[in-house]
């Protein structure tokens, strides 16, 4: 019991003289990423719609040779992306540019090193979670687009990746989660993140416990934060559980059908009526 | 005399070695219904298909207005903005409302304005008799009402042509009814369609003009009450007889 009593003083005690640190190393981790989880989606998407243009043998020799480019190009690149640890991505983004241009150009911003590697190595994540996203739609959804004359990025922008984003809203949740944690590799080209302030201040003070129990409180809130935004999301897209009826269908002969009319009723019995609706006590006069 | 929309001439299509469609010849013409009719497997769905272009045939020509879309001197995306297509698995866009639906084709592909779009897909809603549901989601819908919609949205491009795909054959008896009855209402005021049915009633008393097929060709054509009454093929008399006692 003593012992709690001490890491709470000395959890106090850090908090107290780090405390900016610490939510300095929050912040950056935070908006680091935030930011290389977006890219990484565009990415992904990108790669996504790309490699989902259709051929057929009827068309040109030069666009086949394009489109099989693309295709092998992006190949390479998630396999080499999600084939290699990301602290190692890291030092050969890094130390890639002066190598190459003999020393002339260099990261100076470290922001954009740690945004580039986190948001390629993302990327190549996406990339499959959005091809799986899109062979999981139902193809009827492409004929019906192609039927009233959309091309292939209409049908993709309009139709395909509404339902592939509900979709695979859980997975870029969880990927977002993992940049939250896996951003605290990123200390090894020098990006002073949630994780790089802990040895900081374990440098200083040796306090090693307290100053982790803090870093696992701060990674938890952070987290489950973004869990719970993702689910509200969620929920947003999938729209209204139920619809209110402009006026009487005269077609619709079978049963089945409510015939509430949600013109001027009280807001109290629109809501026992979404209630009986939402449960299914009672569909409504037939 | 009518002029001459769709014309297909010698058109076959094989998936691998097995050939669905051979030499496939006729002529839709504005005004015209067509029912095509025969048993499953016989390539009708297929060859409604490939006017559509959503399989590419393996040879042969269809003209549209006298211009050939096979070849891809046509853009296959405008072809497909003039020819409207029902499916038998309704296709609506599953992430909009049956307003949007009806007016994301206007707005994206025909390039119209919000308000004239929304205003079009009002009249045709109406006409499908779908105006309480707009604001409904195609989930939320019976598969009678989700095919009206489904017609509402065709039409809303303001096809030449609207082929239908067994419109009425994913449905449940009593819903059938409700799709044939808007179908009617179009046949009436002048709509040409290219229509695969199993429903016989209609091909008998709403298509002008009916097309057997069998085993990928067309086995029988002609006026309705003709080949319904005196059917010159065997096979044609085979598979009328088949449906004249079921039901």
């Amino acid at each position: 019991m003593t012992k709690f009593v001490e890491l709470a003083s000395d959890i106090s005690v850090l908090l107290s003289k780090y405390a900016g640190a610490y939510f300095g190393g929050i912040w950056k981790t935070l908006a680091l990423a935030l930011v290389a989880t977006a890219i990484g989606c565009v990415i992904g998407y990108l790669c996504g719609v790309l490699q989902t243009i259709p051929h057929t043998k009827s068309d040109s020799a030069v666009k086949r040779f394009f489109l099989a480019l693309i295709r092998v190009v992006i190949r390479i690149y998630v396999e080499v992306f999600r084939g290699t640890p990301m602290v190692l991505q890291a030092v050969f983004i890094y130390y890639a540019l002066p190598y190459f241009s003999g020393n002339a150009l260099r990261f100076d911003n470290i922001w954009v090193a740690g945004i580039l590697v986190v948001s390629i190595n993302t990327g190549a994540y996406m990339a499959e979670t959005v091809r799986g996203g899109i062979i999981s739609i139902d193809p009827g959804q492409t004929e019906g687009a192609k039927a009233i004359g959309m091309n292939h990025f209409q049908t993709m922008l309009y139709v395909i990746m509404p339902q592939v984003t509900r979709n695979i809203l859980p997975q870029i949740g969880n990927n977002y989660i993992i940049n939250v944690k896996d951003t605290s590799v990123m200390f090894i080209i020098g990006f002073s993140e949630f994780f790089a302030v802990h040895r900081a201040v374990v440098g200083a003070t040796y306090k090693y416990f307290p100053s982790a129990t803090i870093e696992m409180a701060g990674y938890l809130c952070m987290t489950l934060i973004a869990s719970f935004i993702l689910r509200w999301i969620e929920h947003k897209l999938d729209g209204a559980d139920n619809y209110t009826l402009v006026e009487n269908d005269t077609l619709t002969m079978s049963a089945g059908t409510y015939s509430y009319d949600g013109e001027g009723e009280s807001d109290e019995s629109r809501e026992r009526i979404r209630q009986s609706l939402k449960h299914g006590r009672s569909r409504g006069e037939r | 005399m009518s002029e001459n929309i769709l014309e297909i001439r010698h058109l076959s299509k094989s998936f691998g070695s097995h050939e669905v469609l051979r030499d496939i010849d006729f002529t839709v013409s504005s005004g015209d219904v067509t029912s095509i009719i025969g048993a499953s497997g016989s390539g009708k769905s297929t060859l409604l298909r490939c006017i559509n272009l959503l399989e590419q045939p393996t040879s042969g020509e269809i003209l549209f207005h006298g211009k050939d879309v096979v070849s891809g001197a046509v853009n296959n995306a405008a072809y497909r903005a003039k020819v409207g297509m029902v499916f038998q698995s309704f296709n609506l866009f599953n992430n909009m409302t049956v307003l949007d639906n009806c007016i994301v084709g206007q707005t994206k592909v025909l390039k119209k304005g919000k308000d004239e779009s929304r205003s079009n897909a009002m009249r045709y809603l109406e006409k499908v008799g779908m105006t309480p549901y707009i604001n409904a989601r195609p989930r939320q819908l019976s598969g009678g009402q989700k095919q009206r919609v489904a017609i509402a949205r065709a039409l809303a491009m303001e096809p030449e042509v609207l082929l239908f795909d067994e419109p009425t054959s994913a449905l449940d008896p009593e819903m059938v009814g409700e799709v044939l009855a808007v179908m009617r209402d179009l046949a009436r005021e002048g709509m040409t369609m290219l229509v695969v049915t199993h429903e016989m009633a209609f091909a008998r008393d709403v298509s002008n003009h009916v097309v057997y097929m069998a085993e990928g060709v067309i086995a029988e054509e002609g006026e309705p009450k003709e080949l319904f009454a005196n059917p010159k093929n065997e096979r044609t008399r085979e598979f009328l007889s088949r449906f004249l006692e079921n039901n």
